[in-house]
């Protein structure tokens, strides 16, 4: 009776004009009830079969579930584990999210942005989420949205954030541009909220699976350091996700390209294989070697090698297209463009760039920057972007065709101190690739199956696999592995092969799904360990030069590739702590010095084999001694399983551990 | 003898005779005979009673349904009358919530209304044709987005299609020349649209679906 009572309403109100609607609307509650009702009808039974096929699970079940907390996006993907072996599948969950206000829509892809709204930007009720009345962020492409409009709210990149050294990663600092009168959020505190988001979507299509109870992997970069690392795995406790693991992202991508293979991969990938990973995603790219070596006649995988941080991905691209594009305009017009039309430039070019990647013959696209008032013909700018200028400002500025003995144009130290995040000064991605493969040279030497030539400048990779949505475009992935096998041509080194099958977008999210099986038993597991090698800096006993600063020596405690779950200390150097006071060491890694061991000592080293992290700090608490007591320690140095490095120090005397805190960053002012 | 009848009541009988004997055994036989008859009445009345207070208790042990039986009917018979006049064919109302969400969606991605809002006549073919990028390119992604579309017949437009017998008529639509019977072949001119999925975004509850696009103002 009450849907009838609600047709009549309507077709009255639709009747009338509009002010006297809204006004029917804002005094009258009953009809528009009503009218929810009806909208179950037609249209929305299509789509009602979608909502119950995704419906949720009645019992509780198993899953393994894997996160791709990248930089730019986030992917969650899961493997019901209690169906047999042959029958996993692997599902990509769609994340409910607002899209703009009042609107919530699943997408696979969960944006990784958080949005601080101000008060009067938002109505009661328009930003509530299946799970929540009212999120305390705005999270995901609401976030992303709002943001394009509105920079000074917008927190982006807060992974970039947490392996960035020199500052606090639980300190309120983003967004970095904010006014005094915006609150500003943590890094951490972003990472936790993305964490929480995709949580509370889980919880909410799987109400009798809570993610507290799966099995649960992080993937991070494999450039990430230990303190980014212990950042983000404390991240997820701190939501209650204490069961997570960390997994690095190109591992990931292969784990994935293996189960995608159903079995076949042995096929594809020989003993002495060296299989170079490319990520390059949204914000970042990241590099890693993988062995292929054999093991009592079985295949086995192993990490020897991860790149540097480099700050550099999509996003740059579009950027760069936009603003030649803009030059263009400025040029032909005379006008200068507002930053909103560069904003809808960037836009308008990352769709434009992928049309001419996708379609060889299409030459030129138009683009248009629409006014931003309602009149859209007035006011509409109009330029278009040609293959040419994607060729120049893409291909040549992004992977220029160098000689391997190129190199990125260094940064400097001090661009480390700067308030904003360090992105890479060179654009060129080849270059950071000869730069890698050339460090990484000797990282095969341990490896009886991988032959190099004696005269090798660089590392020969013989098989390619490509993650990251970038790399999609066929030109661009095409220019990649031209340019690396003329490399090895250079070098009479036969051309590397391109991995097939991977996918792209959702690999790093599957891979991690996977994994969990993996570890179940049920599949190669890549080996790997730490990817650095990591070192204190203590005093030399050299006697003290007068106006020099004391020589400083680096103290090996944790060597390259040290495994999940051991431990190794340093028992020959003895520290004497003082209680209550806290102590700092100066903290490097090496991602090249694989022979040093426990207590090797260095008194030189060159820029390029030892990278300075950020400083870390003990302090004894005064809990059964005296302040100011000295307590002889030594260092200790563990991985965890969940894939981080601990610190401790070991009282001489009985034996009891400190922890050594990582992020003291931007505390040695 | 005198045969003189006299009645005389006070008059007491000395003797006991025959005749006596006749009249007390008539009493007598003609009493039991009364208190048979009338034993027997009492006893088909007490059964007769029994029986209808049987069917009495049986027609107590049901009668709260057959009750409320009634009233349905009654309620039943209601609306049989009721129903031929006022419900011809109830028509299916679209739902405008819906239909406004697609508005702001199109609004939204491709600026649907702005254009549609303009004044055009005074523009050149070109500078519509530059805004007409804009709306095309939006409406195509947000159509992609938010359906799933596929043709109804697969044939190619302008080649020859038969409809077989009990052909769907809501999803061909015949025009022309439509005589005789199944089945038909014609032309085909239309190859027609078939939505197989919609996937529009949920509404939270405080969202009001009229503001389709709202005002804008920057700080």
């Amino acid at each position: 009776m009450s849907g009838l009572f609600g047709h009549v309403n309507k077709g009255e109100s639709s009747s009338e004009s509009d002010e006297n609607e809204k006004i029917q609307q804002d005094s009258d509650e009953q009809p528009t009830e009503g009218k929810k009702e009806n909208s179950a009808d037609d249209l929305s039974s299509l789509s009602a079969e979608s909502i119950s096929s995704e419906s949720t699970d009645s019992e509780g079940g198993k899953y393994s579930v894997g996160i791709d907390l990248g930089t730019t996006h986030c992917v969650l993907s899961y493997v019901d584990l209690s169906k047999d072996e042959d029958e996993l599948t692997q599902e990509v969950m769609a994340i409910p999210q607002l899209t703009s206000p009042g609107v919530v829509d699943d997408k696979n892809q969960l944006p990784s942005f958080l949005y601080l709204a101000h008060e009067a930007e938002t109505t009661e009720g328009s930003t509530s989420l299946p799970w929540s009345e009212q999120p305390q962020y705005l999270v995901g492409e609401i976030a992303r949205d709002l943001g394009s409009k509105t920079p000074i709210r917008l927190v982006s990149s807060a992974k970039s954030w947490l392996c960035h050294a020199g500052v606090d990663c639980k300190e309120p600092i983003l967004p970095s541009e904010a006014p005094e009168d915006v609150d500003r959020i943590s890094p951490f505190e972003a990472t936790k909220a993305y964490l929480q988001h995709l949580k509370e979507a889980w919880g909410n299509k799987h109400p009798n699976a809570p993610l507290e109870e799966q099995d649960l992997i992080i993937t991070v970069p494999a450039s990430f350091d230990p303190a980014a690392r212990e950042l983000t795995v404390e991240a997820a406790k701190a939501i209650g996700l204490n069961q997570a693991l960390l997994l690095e992202e190109p591992q990931s991508a292969l784990y994935s390209w293996i189960d995608n293979s159903l079995g076949d991969w042995r096929n594809h990938v020989n003993v002495g294989d060296v299989i170079l990973v490319i990520d390059v995603g949204g914000g970042t790219t990241d590099l890693s070697l993988i062995a292929v070596t054999d093991q009592e006649g079985n295949l086995e995988l192993t990490r020897i090698a991860v790149g540097d941080h480099i700050l550099l991905g999509g996003d740059n691209m579009d950027l760069a297209l936009a603003y030649t594009i803009k030059a263009k305009m400025e040029q032909e017009s005379g006008n200068r463009l507002e930053p909103w039309q560069v904003q809808a430039l960037t836009h308008a070019c990352r769709d434009a760039k992928e049309k001419i990647f996708n379609n060889q013959e299409m030459d030129n696209v138009p683009l248009v920057v629409p006014s931003r008032g309602s009149s859209l013909i007035g006011g509409t700018l109009r330029s278009e972007l040609t293959r040419e200028e994607v060729d120049n400002v893409l291909v040549a500025g992004f992977l220029p065709e160098v000689p391997v003995s190129e190199r990125p144009v260094s940064k400097t130290r001090s661009g480390l101190r700067t308030k904003g995040l360090p992105y890479a000064q060179d654009a060129g991605i080849t270059r950071h690739l000869a730069a890698f493969l050339a460090k990484q040279l000797s990282s095969v030497e341990d490896f009886e199956h991988v032959e190099l030539p004696e005269n090798a400048t660089f590392l020969h990779p013989t098989a390619i696999l490509f993650n990251g949505g970038v790399l999609k475009a066929d030109i661009l992935s095409d220019k990649l592995i031209k340019t690396l096998n003329s490399w090895l041509v250079s070098e009479q080194a036969p051309e590397a092969r391109l991995l097939e099958g991977a996918d792209l977008d959702l690999a790093v999210a599957k891979g991690a799904a996977y994994y969990g099986v993996v570890r179940q038993g049920k599949g190669v597991r890549i080996k790997g360990g730490t990817a650095a090698a990591y070192y204190v800096g203590v005093e030399s006993a050299m006697p003290a030069v007068p106006g020099m600063a004391a020589e400083v020596e680096a103290l090996c405690i944790a060597p390259f590739g040290m495994e999940e779950g051991t431990e190794e200390a340093v028992h020959d150097d003895e520290f004497g702590l003082v209680i209550g006071e806290p102590v700092r060491f100066r903290f490097f890694a090496s991602t090249i010095r694989r022979d040093d061991k426990v207590g090797t000592r260095l008194d030189y080293w060159t820029d390029e084999e030892l990278e300075e992290l950020d400083e870390i700090e003990i302090t004894l608490p005064e809990e059964g001694h005296n302040a100011g007591e000295v307590i002889p320690v030594h260092l200790s140095a563990a991985v965890t399983e969940v894939g981080t490095l601990e610190l401790h120090a070991v009282s001489q005397q009985d034996s009891h551990r400190w922890k050594i805190e990582f992020d003291v960053r931007a505390g040695d002012d | 003898m005198n045969k003189n009848y006299a009645i005389d009541l006070s008059l007491m009988p000395s003797t006991f005779d025959l005749w006596h004997v006749y009249l007390i055994v008539t009493v007598i036989v003609l009493a039991l005979i009364l208190i048979f008859v009338l034993l027997a009445m009492i006893i088909s009345m007490a059964r007769r009673a029994k029986k209808s207070a049987e069917d009495k208790a049986i027609l107590a042990a049901v009668p709260v349904e057959p009750e409320v039986k009634v009233v349905e009917k009654i309620v039943e018979v209601e609306k049989i009358v009721q129903a031929p006049a006022p419900e011809p064919v109830v028509l299916k109302e679209a739902s405008s919530d819906a239909a406004l969400q697609l508005l702001s969606i199109l609004q939204k991605d491709a600026r649907f209304i702005d254009f549609i809002k303009e004044d055009i006549s005074s523009y050149s073919d070109a500078d519509i044709g530059v805004a007409a990028r804009v709306v095309h390119e939006g409406c195509n992604k947000a159509i992609n987005e938010y359906f799933t579309l596929k043709t109804v017949r697969s044939e190619q437009e302008g080649s020859k299609v038969t409809l077989a017998k009990g052909f769907n008529a809501s999803e061909v639509r015949l025009t022309g020349n439509i005589v005789g019977k199944a089945p038909f072949s014609g032309l085909l001119i239309h190859k027609g649209w078939k939505v197989t999925d919609v996937r529009l975004p949920k509404l939270t509850q405080g969202h009001n679906a009229k503001i389709v696009a709202a005002a804008e103002v920057e700080l």
